[in-house]
């Protein structure tokens, strides 16, 4: 009985370490054979059509609501010390700094990032990477690399492009319905908002996020086992895993970008 | 020199894990011949394409295609040798988001600088050689079973190759389809001056076509010879897997305890 759970123990703590090694020596040929994705180009941008400009519905329409709701919630609180005019500071700070890059990464991962997944995971389960292989095409450097990179380069317009949407629903909800000052509104967030601290931080943050979801979406398809219960284990996985990683890489990165500043 | 073996199979044997899957085989392939390796399935005979493809190493052995042995060829060799080879998977394994030009011109694009009107004559052309060349513009999605393994032939051989492997080609066709894709392999191998690997179970189909046959069973080779040999073998393998017999060498029954024990018959009356 002891001699079984410790067997199983040490079975599942191999498989553990081997799963990381894979997940690692994955991440490091995908990079290593990046070189088909910027040479030819246009299978990237492919790509990108398909995680990036099929991600702009979900990504505008939850980044106008998530700024109406702050704009709505911020109003509150604001007028409470009557300081409304610093809505739009709050507005902007809000979304730049936090809300942009990590809840249009969330929304990546469960729209684009599940549909990597499947896709690699079918690709493998009807055999097209071994086909591929077979033709002398490397899968890593045709298939995984070009979606690498078009999510490394999609992530951070997503998330711009949520944080502008969420700016314009804070103006639509705080100047034009409830009747904040525009002059006040639009001048207190120029002057708030720091191009280096803020914005940049929040790029680099869309990147690192770009990065471990699409790494995470690659991987969990490469590695789902080709039946219809493996791939759809590999998509729920992708969407659980790259969710908390993004969370708490969030944490690391806010707690080094913004330490020290008030 | 041409070497007149294009494969050759030296005591190989693989396993996955802990699990020997073969044993010991030996198997020659000469040009311009079709071969079949046939066996029950489970036997280890999609193992034996992926290994003469590089896609797995042999445990112990070597596998020599063209006078080179895999097992000495870094990745880049491999891919060199694998664009003198093509291979034909179970169920076609289309690229589904091309379509069916798209994939049979996919190693012209990936691997020469022809400009797109000779791609496109010479995609024609391999669909004309399989019928369905009116067939260009669909997707993968809207062809049938048997369609979908011709797009997958013509795509096979796009690049000219001197060897063709087939996997389980037979699998899930309609009589008519069974008749088209055997006489395909057979013409393909002729013309174009092939040599040709199937791994079947098929054996009506595949005896009308093939010049040499090879039995696996249990990770070793239990028998071969031509297709007339293999006919009126009296080898008890050869003969129940021939006239597909329901028992035989290879039982009806996966390995079981008493039937008795089992449905606890034992002890009741008493």
């Amino acid at each position: 009985m002891l001699r079984q759970s410790i067997e199983n123990l040490g079975n599942r703590t191999i498989q553990v370490v081997w799963r990381i090694g894979f997940a690692t020596r994955f991440f490091l040929a995908t990079l290593l054979h990046s070189g088909t994705a910027f040479r030819r180009f246009g299978l990237t941008i492919r790509e990108m059509y398909f995680s990036g400009v099929l991600s702009l519905i979900i990504i505008l329409v939850s980044g106008l609501f998530v700024g109406m709701v702050l704009a709505l919630q911020g109003y509150e609180t604001l007028q409470t010390y009557g300081s409304e005019e610093a809505l739009g500071i709050l507005v902007a700070l809000s979304l730049v700094r936090e809300l942009g890059p990590v809840v249009a990464a969330l929304l990546f991962a469960s729209r684009a990032g599940s549909a990597i997944t499947a896709e690699i995971g079918l690709m493998k389960a009807t055999e097209q990477l071994s086909a591929m292989e077979m033709m002398a095409v490397d899968p890593i450097a045709r298939v995984v690399a070009p979606r690498f990179w078009a999510g490394v380069i999609s992530m951070p317009l997503l998330a711009a492009l949520f944080s502008a949407m969420g700016i314009f629903g804070g103006y639509l909800v705080g100047v034009q319905l409830i009747g904040v000052d525009e002059g006040a509104f639009w001048s207190q967030m120029q002057s708030a908002v720091d191009f280096e601290q803020d914005i940049l931080n929040g790029v680099i943050k869309s990147v690192v996020f770009g990065v471990a979801i699409t790494a995470i979406a690659l991987f969990e398809g490469y590695d789902a086992p080709p039946t219809a219960e493996g791939v759809s284990g590999a998509t729920t996985r992708t969407v659980v895993t790259s969710s908390l990683a993004v969370l708490a890489l969030d944490f690391v990165l806010t707690a080094f970008m913004f330490r020290g500043i008030s | 020199m041409q070497h007149d073996n294009l494969v050759e199979i030296e005591d190989v044997a693989f396993g996955y894990g802990a699990r020997p899957v073969l044993k010991g085989i030996n198997l020659t392939a000469r040009r311009g011949q079709v071969i079949a390796i046939m066996g029950s399935s489970g036997c280890g005979k999609t193992t034996l394409l992926r290994l003469i493809g590089g896609q797995l190493k042999p445990g112990q052995g070597t596998v020599r295609v063209a006078g080179e042995s895999l097992g000495d060829l870094d990745q880049a060799g491999l891919y060199r040798l694998r664009r003198k080879m093509g291979m034909l998977f179970q169920f076609g394994a289309l690229f589904t988001d091309i379509s069916v030009f798209d994939n049979v011109a996919f190693q012209l694009r990936e691997h020469t600088d022809l400009p797109e009107d000779a791609i496109r004559d010479l995609v024609l052309m391999k669909l004309h050689a399989v019928g369905l060349r009116g067939a260009a513009h669909l997707m993968p999605a809207e062809l049938s079973g048997g369609m979908a393994r011709r797009v997958a032939l013509a795509r096979a051989i796009a690049l000219d190759p001197m060897l063709v492997m087939y996997d389980e080609p037979f699998a899930g066709l309609d009589p008519i389809s069974l008749g088209v894709t055997g006489n395909l392999i057979r013409r393909l191998t002729d013309t174009l001056g092939l040599t040709s690997l199937v791994v079947t179970h098929d054996v009506q189909e595949s005896l009308k076509i093939v010049d040499y046959v090879y039995f696996v069973s249990e990770g070793v080779i239990v028998a071969e010879g031509t297709a007339d040999e293999i006919r009126n073998s009296e080898l008890p393998y050869v003969h129940q897997f021939v006239h597909g017999e329901a028992d035989g060498p290879v039982p009806f029954h996966y390995p079981a305890p008493s039937y008795a024990d089992d449905l606890r018959l034992r002890g009741k009356g008493a």
